[in-house]
């Protein structure tokens, strides 16, 4: 054994210290992901049976016309794909972000919050492992899409990444805030009933907006208010290589909005208080 | 002379010891928090040596959590100052965290990745580079005779070689305040035993100032400062012997009951 181990005082981070530590949550997030298959599958077959049952049977009932960024008409199932995308990232976003705030990952988050970089920054690169994450997953839904005819031009696959990254931290952000700031959404039926169904179902992932208009002129500006739309529609439009600038100044908006708030509103003490005495708090 | 015994002269006879100049590892001044109308510690004040063993005494629900959260930076200070080596951990909590190593009561290791890569992780937190960590990682499985399971999965290690890897990930920054709460709740002797011998060793051959939170008397020796804890009060800090005889016992079992009005605490009084 070595006769002394002490480290010399420095202050303040290295720019490639701060690089390391977001390398090693990404890295250990994508291999925890790795490990939970059942997560990865439950993560698939949602959006799997909304494009192979739900669209295929309201293609009948939904015609599309032809709106931007798609150049001829498309198949109902074509529409939905962004939307069911974004889909995925916002269950990820949701679940990741409730369980860095309760109880589930607790010990895990100590080991994180004990970190000397700021806690802040260690917040965002949790976000960030979040985020690769649900890339992973969108890639894959993207995949077996493929062999359902719904074929994006080969550079889409690259234009949408920048596209997901910010809708991915937008929704985890949304998340970890809700979470944080909200005491009754303590569970995941509760933010599924309050925050997913009214996001996902008031946005333009399911029906072009003009429809909604033309249905309910209210709902239509309650789905422009939406950011879930905005994150729907910036996807859809990176997928085909063009860019939605009105999407992606709402996003990156929202994303610093709703991050700082996270950050503020994140307190690591309450996961811990709410399991009360004897559960590791005394 | 340890720096235990040290600081033992120092607090007898303050302006004897060049000691007495020393940078706390840790220092804790008038700390009190509370959950909500609950009380959980109040007025808390003390100091932990480097190179010394101090041991956090007290029942489950005294306060020894709530205490590891507020130097960890976990919660935020309601009352008070945290100081490690001089670093206050609500102002310049980098430069605290820094120094410091935890093992927290509840199991932090992933399961399911190996030993390395639950080191490797650790080491990224602490922004030290892959090649580094991987030195780094190599060294302290050997040092924790865990070598040959270094690709293993956490979950086939037992109870006490968990809590050997937690260690060894505390130390993987070199770190000169180690913090344990409850570090062998859960294991047999033998992993109790060893585990107690392996942390006095980096006392007195690393010079590192260890708190140990425990209720059970049989892992305290005589040489160890004392803090004894009960219902978020400080009752007593000192040299064992020193606690010992200012409550007119005659061993720390006694002490200890007679300072909090207790019947019966887990553990045999040190021999």
């Amino acid at each position: 054994m070595s006769s002394t181990t002490v480290t010399p005082e420095r202050s303040g981070f290295s720019l490639s210290e701060y690089i390391v530590c977001l390398n090693g949550i990404v890295w250990r997030e994508a291999l925890r992901f790795l490990h939970q298959r059942e997560r990865f599958v439950s993560a698939l077959v949602r959006p799997l049976v909304w494009l192979f049952i739900f669209a295929a049977g309201f293609r009948q009932v939904l015609g599309i016309s032809i709106i931007p960024p798609y150049e001829t008409y498309i198949l109902y199932e074509v529409y939905i794909a962004p939307g069911l995308m974004a889909m995925i990232q916002l269950f990820n976003g949701m679940q990741s972000s409730l369980s860095m705030v309760y109880d589930r990952e607790m010990g895990n988050m100590r080991t994180l919050l004990v970190s000397p970089l700021p806690r802040g920054y260690l917040l965002f690169c949790k976000l960030l492992a979040g985020t690769a994450v649900s890339l992973l997953q969108v890639y894959a839904f993207l995949l077996i899409a493929w062999f359902w005819d719904i074929t994006p031009p080969t550079v889409g696959y690259l234009t949408v990444l920048p596209a997901l990254v910010l809708s991915g931290l937008m929704l985890g952000a949304l998340g970890m805030l809700i979470s944080a700031s909200i005491k009754q959404l303590e569970n995941f039926a509760g933010v599924m009933n309050f925050v997913i169904f009214p996001m996902f179902f008031a946005s333009s992932a399911l029906y072009p907006l003009w429809r909604v208009q033309e249905g309910s002129p209210m709902l239509y500006y309650v789905c422009q208010c939406n950011p879930f739309t905005h994150a729907v529609e910036l996807i859809r439009f990176a997928l085909y290589g063009k860019m939605n600038w009105v999407s992606l100044a709402v996003v990156g908006g929202c994303t610093v909005v709703f991050m700082m708030g996270a950050i503020l509103a994140y307190d690591p003490s309450r996961g811990l208080v709410r399991r009360g005495p004897g559960g590791g708090e005394a | 002379m340890t720096a235990t015994d040290a600081h033992i002269t120092s607090q007898s006879s303050p302006d004897a010891s060049p000691v007495a100049a020393v940078q706390p590892a840790l220092s804790i001044g008038n700390v009190s928090h509370s959950y909500g109308p609950r009380r959980a510690l109040i007025d808390v004040s003390f100091t932990v040596q480097p190179a010394s063993f101090t041991a956090l005494l007290g029942l489950n629900g005294a306060g020894k959590s709530t205490l590891f959260s507020l130097v960890t930076r976990l919660f935020g200070i309601q009352n008070g100052q945290i100081k490690i080596f001089g670093h206050d951990i609500s102002r310049t909590p980098g430069e605290a965290l820094r120094l410091m190593g935890v093992v927290f009561q509840p199991r932090t290791l992933d399961l399911d990745l190996s030993l390395t890569q639950n080191l490797l992780y650790h080491a990224a937190l602490h922004g030290i580079s892959r090649r580094e960590a991987r030195l780094r990682s190599g060294e302290v499985l050997t040092r924790i005779g865990l070598a040959d399971r270094a690709g293993s999965k956490v979950r086939d290690l037992s109870g006490g070689q968990m809590r050997r890897l937690e260690i060894a990930r505390a130390l993987l920054h070199r770190p000169r305040l180690l913090l344990l709460d409850e570090a062998t709740v859960g294991l047999d002797v033998k992993a109790r035993a060893d585990i107690l011998d392996h942390v006095r060793q980096l006392v007195t051959e690393q010079g590192i100032g260890v708190l140990w939170a425990t209720h059970l008397f049989d892992e305290i020796m005589p040489g160890d400062d004392l803090v004894v804890l009960h219902q978020g009060r400080m009752l007593a800090h000192g040299p064992m012997p020193r606690v010992i005889a200012e409550a007119g016992a005659q061993d720390v079992n006694t002490a200890f009951m007679r300072l909090t009005g207790t019947a019966t605490l887990t553990g045999r009084p040190p021999t």
